[in-house]
């Protein structure tokens, strides 16, 4: 069933992520990994859809999507250059039930985001904090650049007052001055690295483009990871999650 | 009445109306969509196997697959995700040749592919030229992430049916919903009438 969404806020994450703010009446809630599609309808009767992950927790009360400006892209383009205060689109959802996680179950539980691929996991380490979560949870993120980590702050200030939550950065192209994280892209070294092992059981998510899932969820099959302990979600070159 | 989104205009205009399912558009890609990992089965330890409401299971060795009567196909495939690609080419053995002579009460399949990943259909959805084994994508051998060495090609439904890695084709007398259409999604999956998620 479609319903109507409304815009409340557009924030600008990163020079190539907006997050939108959304009211939707009668939302009936979501589980953190989910996502909704996305229906716009052109003054002449033109509609096309997509669908996007819900990056806020279930606790926020309000639906918050973050979605990557993609060139080509119709419906990224308008939720994220477009869309302002009061615009309203049509939302459905949410949608998915197997690449969710929530405070319900067994710990520990990692994270890896390539990108924008980050906003289902983001939608996962808010609600462990809203729900008082005490499972260890971290968060592998691999962005090009400090300017492309999305809610960077909110993200090392968690780190710093929960030891339960670890965050640890990668930045591939380019790094500020002083970075003591990793420079490098995800690889099987570094994944050894930087998560725990195999024998910890620890569940693993892993959200991003294409080819960065798929080296990812290898990597963690040779590295002796079960593969059903490993969820992901792929982002085609097409924006589609 | 569908909300007007204002200053969208459809920068991507599709095809007219019947070209391709509703609510879908077409990409030249091919996006990957996947629960998990991509198995890896070496060739000399894959299988397929018909089970179920058959006499005699029937099983295949790589070599002996390859050697079944094969077809081409050029189809349009339409995933759940929005995405369509239109004219595609696979190349493998249809699963009437698969099920040629076999005798069974069942009216329902259920394709199962490595790592546990199943999906259900009426049997009618895989026979008649409906339905084959693909091994082959665009003349060259079908890529792990795309389901190679071998999928499930139904391409009238929703492509999640087309099971990627597939193993094993069950046969049964009763209806047993697979791995998406227990989270959620339609149970058949008729991209034609939209039936993307339970209840449409």
């Amino acid at each position: 069933m479609w319903q109507r969404a409304r815009v409340l806020a557009v924030r600008d994450e990163t020079p190539g992520i907006r997050t939108l703010t959304v009211d939707v009446a009668g939302w009936v809630g979501h589980r953190p990994g989910q996502h909704v599609d996305v229906r716009l309808t052109a003054a002449d009767g033109y509609q096309a859809q997509r669908s996007y992950s819900i990056a806020s927790a279930p606790e926020a009360g309000r639906l918050e999507l973050a979605v990557e400006r993609l060139d080509d892209g119709e419906v990224s383009w308008w939720l994220a250059s477009e869309a302002r205060d009061g615009d309203a689109f049509e939302l459905r959802g949410p949608i998915g039930g197997y690449f969710v996680w929530d405070v319900t179950m067994a710990g520990p539980v990692q994270l890896v985001a390539g990108g924008s691929g980050v906003a289902p996991l983001l939608s996962m380490v808010r609600h462990r904090v809203a729900a008082r979560g005490d499972q260890a949870m971290r968060l592998l993120y691999s962005a090009r650049s400090l300017n492309d980590v999305v809610a960077h702050d909110e993200l090392v200030d968690l780190a710093a007052r929960d030891s339960g939550f670890e965050l640890v950065c990668t930045l591939t192209r380019e790094q500020p001055p002083g970075w003591s994280g990793y420079a490098r892209r995800v690889d099987a070294a570094l994944l050894a690295e930087a998560l725990w092992g195999p024998e910890t059981e620890a569940g693993t998510y892993v959200c991003g483009p294409t080819r960065f899932v798929e080296s990812v969820a290898s990597a963690l099959i040779d590295l002796g990871y079960r593969a059903n302990s490993i969820k992901t979600e792929r982002f085609g070159p097409t924006g589609t999650p | 009445m569908a909300e007007v989104s204002r200053g969208f205009a459809g920068r991507r205009r599709q095809p007219g109306k019947g070209l391709i399912p509703p609510g879908q558009y077409v990409t030249e890609d091919f996006p990957v969509l996947s629960a998990g990992p991509t198995p890896r089965t070496p060739l000399d330890r894959w299988d397929l196997t018909v089970s179920g409401e058959i006499d005699e299971a029937r099983r295949w060795t790589w070599d002996e697959f390859r050697a079944l009567p094969r077809e081409s196909v050029e189809v349009d495939i339409h995933c759940v995700t929005k995405w369509s690609k239109l004219g595609t080419h696979w190349e493998g053995v249809s699963v009437d040749t698969l099920l040629d002579g076999v005798e069974t009460a069942a009216d329902h399949i259920l394709a199962i592919a490595d790592y546990g990943y199943t999906t259900n259909m009426p049997l009618e959805d895989v026979t008649n030229g409906r339905a084959w084994i693909v091994d082959t994508f665009d003349g060259e051998p079908l890529e792990p992430e795309h389901g190679g060495p071998a999928r499930l090609l139904v391409p009238h439904l929703y492509f999640w049916k087309s099971a990627k890695w597939v193993r094993e084709l069950t046969l049964l007398s009763y209806d047993e919903p697979g791995f998406w259409e227990s989270l959620g999604y339609h149970n058949y999956g008729d991209p034609w009438r939209e039936q993307r998620y339970s209840g449409d």
